[in-house]
């Protein structure tokens, strides 16, 4: 992912089935490229919070949030402005570690890295780390050696700072 | 609240949307609604032959009176055969509810329900989620009220579009507390914006200081109903007005500063007049490839100022100098009220002159091949036959090009055809819809041979339902327009274009009890238009054309609109 270009969506959509599939559908119909989306409950009932994140020129972003406006599930779409909001991704890493000094040399990193480790056995370790993608990509790149066996990213969950704030009831 | 079945109140809530006819046909899993029909005093039910008829027959309702047009299906292939006519009326902006038959959602039978591969099931709502504005599928009885009301609230307002309706069988048979309401929940759908004044004002000035102004007419003009104003607009400015494809009959195109339609088949003096306007007005219109050709030529001189009440179409295709997102007529009027004062315009002014001149210089060339009746021809003799209220629809492929450049709209809503998905087997289907819309009125569709064959069951249908459309088949024995491809630009190697002398049209009409009749030449033409025109039954008159006619002038793939070939 180029980091310059990286765009962060954020849709509020009534929280009910086959959304998901109208706006992931309008983005593969339309030529548009989803890096990452999640999904989950927003702060009013009923509704969910999609965040997406698309690697697009400018004039694309503004389509896309044009034509995922006119979705009818769709009740709010606006592109985070750049520079002025948090994101954060978790992922689930389970290492290779079959020795003592490998599983204290991943613990070390682990702790330079403030995750967490939430699972043991013989032969791995389950990792949590919680970051921007760089992070993640960065503390991936040190596990490379021990060998990653499993991982799971969330992909990006992101809102804007301070009293800016995407909402229904703007 | 009354307890009712599903099927019931689903009449019911469309008795209250004044729906007064449904084209359809039945299956296993629409029965309860068709029992419900039965007897039904308020709503007409039109049995086409194939659901691909019965869309496109709704979308043709629709289209001739403004009206929602309404089709249904049975689940499965029922509901697939619908799907070409309901992408066909999203791409055209056409208001059409489809009503489909599903599977059970629950029931005893555990085997036979949805999502368990039951026997005529298909994903209906996945399959037409990109080409509808919106889907429903009620689970209970009680919901099926707000959600026809919504439906057709969502399919008749802003850009208008198709909904569909998916009814799972045990819900049409289930009887609950049912209230018949206006009340609808359109969640997030917004279908008005409010008019941004600003950009008024800015379009006023632009339009104020245009020494050669130029109005682009879209479907839009037709849908909003905003013809008068688009009149008022080109008088106050004198500004020629070209229209799109789909504009066709927004203006009236025997009036003086009406140029054509543009594109790649567009009138030449509309095409060359828009490389030498200094601002463009464009409304209602998608800037559609087909329309603009080669973007970087388009209207390359002018400001451009684009209402359309679609924000999604501003800036998609064409960058604009001045955006406005707004209903086509409401914003016509705001900005006929900001220009009253700012104009003073002579009839003389040297733009009007350049106009008249353009389309003196680059009319229609009238020689007539000998032994060859040539469709411009045809189709310039038929407008002179045809009464100015008729409705024209036509197939797609060279018919519908030749009615593009040669065949003259008068009227809105008079001339229908398929511009954005290029269906061929639309004109048809469409002619009977738009009959049952306007009773009164002559209904004509202009077709290729290849085109008609496609929806020609639904003879059966105009002449068991006695609903008289006329027919013009324009037969080339090819498929005239991919020959024409294949002749110009694959260097005549002709692959799969020749369709043979078959059918014999005449009796392929009388097999179906409809009246057949054959014309070689303009006499004849003449004479067995009028025959149809007085007849009671479907009329299908077959006019062979030699099978080696081009539609010219053509702007070809990758060229801009000044680069258009061929003699008019």
């Amino acid at each position: 992912m180029e980091a310059g270009k990286t765009k962060i969506i954020s849709v509020l959509v009534e929280n009910k089935p086959g959304v998901l599939y109208g706006v992931s559908n309008l983005f593969r119909r339309r030529n548009f490229n989803i890096e990452s989306i999640t999904v989950g409950r927003s702060e009013h009932e009923g509704i969910a919070r999609m965040t997406i994140t698309v690697n697009e020129d400018e004039r694309t972003i503004l389509q896309v949030v044009k034509q995922v406006a006119k979705l009818v599930d769709v009740f709010k779409v606006e592109e985070l402005e750049a520079g002025n909001f948090v994101m954060r991704e978790l992922a689930l890493i389970k290492v290779n570690s079959p020795t003592p000094k490998e599983r204290s040399d991943i613990i070390n990193c682990v702790e330079v890295f403030r995750g967490r480790v939430i699972d043991v056995s013989t032969d791995s370790l389950t990792v949590e780390i919680t970051g921007t993608p760089d992070k993640i990509d960065a503390f991936l790149n040190l596990m490379k050696t021990s060998g990653v066996i499993e991982l799971a990213r969330t992909g990006i969950t992101a809102l804007e700072r301070g009293a800016k704030s995407i909402r229904i009831d703007e | 609240m009354t307890k009712m079945s599903g099927a019931k109140a689903l009449l019911e809530s469309l008795d209250r949307q004044n729906v007064n006819v449904i084209f359809g046909i039945l299956g296993g899993a629409i029965l309860p609604v068709y029992d419900a029909l039965c007897g039904h005093e308020k709503i007409r039910h039109i049995l086409a032959r194939h659901e691909q008829g019965a869309a496109h027959a709704a979308e043709g309702y629709a289209r001739a009176s403004g009206r929602v047009g309404v089709c249904m299906a049975t689940s499965g292939p029922g509901a697939t055969n619908l799907v070409t006519g309901i992408a066909n009326a999203y791409m055209d902006s056409s208001p059409l509810i489809a009503l489909t038959g599903q599977v059970p959602s629950s029931g005893v039978n555990t085997s036979y329900i949805i999502g368990k591969d039951a026997f005529q099931e298909a994903d209906i709502i996945g399959i037409t989620t990109p080409i509808t504005k919106y889907n429903f599928q009620p689970r209970t009885v009680s919901e099926i009220p707000t959600i026809v009301n919504t439906a057709f609230y969502i399919a008749s307002t802003g850009r208008p579009g198709p909904v569909l309706i998916d009814l799972p069988k045990n819900v049409q048979a289930e009887t609950g507390e049912v209230e018949i309401t206006d009340r609808i929940e359109p969640s997030g759908y917004k279908s008005m914006i409010e008019i941004d004044l600003s950009k008024i004002s800015d379009a006023a000035n632009l339009l104020a200081k245009a020494e050669k102004p130029l109005i682009l007419s879209g479907g839009g003009v037709i849908i909003s109903n905003a013809s008068d104003e688009l009149m008022q607009m080109s008088d106050l400015l004198m500004a020629p007005v070209a229209t799109t494809f789909m504009g066709k009959g927004s203006f009236p195109e025997g009036h003086p500063l009406s140029v054509g339609s543009i594109g790649m088949h567009g009138n030449p003096a509309a095409n060359r007049l828009m490389g030498e306007a200094d601002v463009l007005l464009a409304v209602g219109t998608r800037f559609s490839d087909r329309a603009t050709t080669n973007l970087d030529s388009f209207c390359a001189n002018a400001k451009k100022i684009h209402i359309d009440i679609d924000e999604a179409e501003i800036g998609k295709n064409v960058e604009v100098d001045v955006p406005i997102v707004g209903d086509a007529k409401a914003t016509l009027k705001l900005l006929l009220a900001a220009l009253s004062n700012k104009l003073n315009k002579g009839e003389g002014n040297a733009w009007v002159k350049r106009v008249k001149e353009a389309k003196e210089q680059l009319s229609p060339l009238l020689k007539d091949r000998p032994k060859e009746l040539l469709p411009k021809i045809l189709l310039l003799e038929l407008r002179k036959i045809l009464p100015e209220k008729t409705v024209v629809t036509t197939e797609v492929g060279q018919n519908q090009m030749w009615s593009a450049l040669y065949f003259q709209a008068l009227k809105p809503r008079t001339f229908i055809s398929s511009g954005g998905l290029g269906t061929m087997g639309f004109g048809f289907p469409a002619a009977i819809g738009a009959k049952v819309a306007c009773p009164d009125r002559p209904v004509v569709d202009i077709a290729g041979d290849g085109s008609f064959i496609m929806t020609e069951q639904e003879l059966a249908c105009s002449v068991t339902e006695k609903i008289p459309v006329t027919v013009i088949v324009l037969n080339n024995s090819v498929l005239g327009m991919v020959a024409q491809w294949q002749r110009q630009l694959y260097n005549h190697r002709y692959m799969a274009v020749n369709l043979g002398k078959t059918p014999d049209f005449v009796k392929l009409a009388e097999a179906y009890g409809a009246q057949g009749l054959r014309a070689t030449s303009i006499e004849e033409f003449q004479k067995a238009v009028k025959t149809a025109l007085n007849s009671e039954v479907t009329t299908v008159i077959d006019v062979p054309i030699g099978s080696e006619q081009d539609v010219v002038p053509f702007v070809p793939p990758g060229c801009g609109l000044p680069q258009q070939r061929g003699d008019y």
